[in-house]
């Protein structure tokens, strides 16, 4: 064993470069665990963690770029460091190849870009408020998609915004649109007519997604953080983009997207919706609807969707737990035919934390208590959800909407135990993310139910695909990979939730399909 | 800058920090101005003091 390491003095990249690099070299002969870590004293500590701390790597600083490698042996640890250096250095040719002279800060880049309207900001969340001052004090708009930037900057940059007349999206803004452009990691949709806020995010993709196959498209989608319906924020940018997009003449019809806003918010949150003064839809998953409303609440973001093409095209809309109930009957006898032994529980495994969020409100009154990692109590149940995007499990590892594997060995996991009958799992699409999410999926999918297969069990298994057709990654390619794998794949994350509930237990048909046909 | 104004304006687009954005917002014909951003020197006290003394000047 060969534990090697170089450090590169004053040598920053970004973390997803970093991530793809590290990829690249666990991939190599006889590499065992490989790094490429900014010295933050955070990564130092994953490092130590890895056992991958040689005294080169702990001498590093924060502004250091540490590669290290555990091999199997000296020579293969040499190559692998060579072929990180090479990796990193052929991004350099190609960028000085392309004769780009790049600025060093916003001001240079300013002077480069003079009419630029938006500075888009994922610096590490240390350094993120200082340059999203910076960019609101020169009069731009902010996508602020880093993360663990303090509640109070956030308050006092969304101040600052206000008081200019400017958006601030974020902190922790995955997902946004202005002019019909996606930014950050964002599904491909055609510009249209519906404007939306929201947290940001998968809630927002899923939306966007549901409407583009509804025939509608987004004017903007004004991401704004988590935290900004919270008492300490005040929907301070809440408010202030529903202003906007009721003065928008581009925009016909407003959706929000969040998680319940704090009490002491919901006076001027409900003064704001209703001053829109356009059709207006509201998903605020896990809130109660208010007894006096203008707009329409719903509980599902795919309702969200239909609700707003239903309200921009004058029809009357209702909710309803399939789309098509007689696919869902065509596919349910092969379920519950089986008469191997299945596990008796639920195990949900995102990469969305919105769609984790949705789907655990939307099973616990059909299966009782569902465990979970989104906050909350957990009881002991046979049913469990996780957002395998949430810190924990993303501290020194790339999201699972960048790295498929991590989820894949869970779903491996989930088809060698006995207690799993139902596994419930998203794919989400869009620019940024994954170039082939479902690969990886499937073929754990595939593994997991030969593996149930030979303990003499059944293990069904549950998809959605947030995503268009114009993605990158395809929306129905995607979704015949996991078709072809044995999972049926519904047409949203709501669907596949309550299609996932039926599946353990049949005597939900009369609620959810309205009994036989 | 006013929101009016963006809304409805073609973007313009400085990114400072993970390139793929940059490089997904050209590929979608967006003008983008990628920064080679760097981790200032110094502690978090000294950073905050020359924000404030840099802001102090404008």
């Amino acid at each position: 064993m060969a534990v090697r390491a170089v450090v590169w003095r004053s040598s920053y990249q970004d973390s997803m470069v970093l991530m793809r690099v590290a990829g690249s070299l666990r991939a190599l002969p006889g590499v065992r665990e490989a790094a490429a870590l900014m010295g933050t004293p955070a990564n130092l500590e994953l490092l130590a963690a890895a056992g991958l701390a040689t005294p080169e790597a702990k001498g590093a600083g924060p502004g250091d770029l540490i590669l290290a490698v555990d091999a199997a042996t000296e020579a293969q640890a040499q190559a692998a460091l060579e072929a990180a250096r090479g990796l990193l250095e052929e991004r350099r040719r190609v960028r000085e190849a392309a004769g780009r002279a790049l600025p060093r800060t916003l001001d240079s880049a300013l002077r480069q870009l003079p009419d630029a309207n938006l500075a888009m900001i994922s610096v590490p969340g240390a350094y993120a408020k200082y340059e999203a001052r910076r960019a609101l004090r020169r009069g731009l708009h902010v996508f602020l998609f880093s993360d663990h930037v303090p509640l109070e900057a956030e308050i006092e940059l969304k101040r600052l915004a206000v008081g200019r007349g400017l958006l601030c999206m974020g902190p922790d803004c995955g997902t946004a649109y202005l002019n019909g452009v996606g930014l950050g990691f964002a599904n491909v949709v055609p510009p249209g007519r519906v404007g939306c806020v929201a947290a940001s995010g998968t809630g927002l993709q899923a939306v966007a997604s549901h409407l583009a196959g509804l025939g509608e498209g987004l004017s903007h989608g004004v991401g704004v953080g988590g935290r900004d319906l919270s008492a300490e924020v005040g929907g301070l940018m809440t408010t202030f983009a529903l202003q906007a997009l009721a003065g928008d003449p581009g925009t016909e019809a407003v959706v929000l997207i969040s998680k319940p806003p704090a009490e002491s918010v919901m006076p001027r949150l409900q003064a704001a919706l209703d001053a829109v003064g356009k059709p207006v839809v509201v998903c605020c998953l896990g809130a109660t609807r208010p007894a006096r409303t203008t707009a329409t609440w719903v509980t599902t973001l795919e309702d969200a969707a239909e609700a707003a093409a239903a309200r921009l095209g004058d029809r009357p809309w209702a909710p309803r737990p399939f789309t098509d109930p007689a696919a869902v009957r065509d596919l349910l006898p092969a379920l519950w035919s089986d008469r191997r032994p299945r596990g008796p529980g639920l195990l949900g495994l995102y990469t969305g934390g919105t769609l984790a969020h949705e789907a655990h409100l939307l099973l616990s009154p059909l299966l009782g208590p569902v465990a979970s990692n989104l906050g909350g109590a957990a009881g002991a149940s046979p049913h469990r959800i996780l957002d395998l995007g949430a810190d924990e499990f993303t501290i020194g590892r790339p999201h699972p909407m960048l790295d498929p594997e991590g989820r894949a060995a869970r779903v491996r996991e989930a088809g060698r135990s006995a207690e799993v009958g139902v596994l419930l799992v998203d794919l989400v699409l869009g620019r940024a993310a994954h170039e082939d999410p479902a690969r990886a999926l499937a073929a754990a999918i595939r593994e997991a139910r030969e593996a149930a297969a030979r303990d003499g069990r059944a293990l069904a298994v549950v998809a959605s695909v947030v995503g268009t057709e114009c993605d990158p990654q395809g929306l129905r390619g995607q979704a015949a990979a996991l078709e072809a794998a044995g999972a049926a794949v519904l047409p949203s994350n709501a669907q596949a939730a309550r299609f996932a509930a039926l599946a353990l237990r049949p005597d939900l048909e009369p609620g959810l399909l309205g009994g036989a046909p | 800058m006013s929101l009016e104004r963006l809304l409805g304006q073609p973007l313009r687009v400085i990114n400072l920090g993970l390139e793929v954005f940059a490089l997904e917002l050209e590929a979608a014909g967006i003008t983008v101005v990628h920064v080679d951003w760097r981790p200032p020197a110094g502690d978090a006290r000294t950073i905050e003091l020359l924000a404030r003394l840099e802001e102090s000047d404008e």
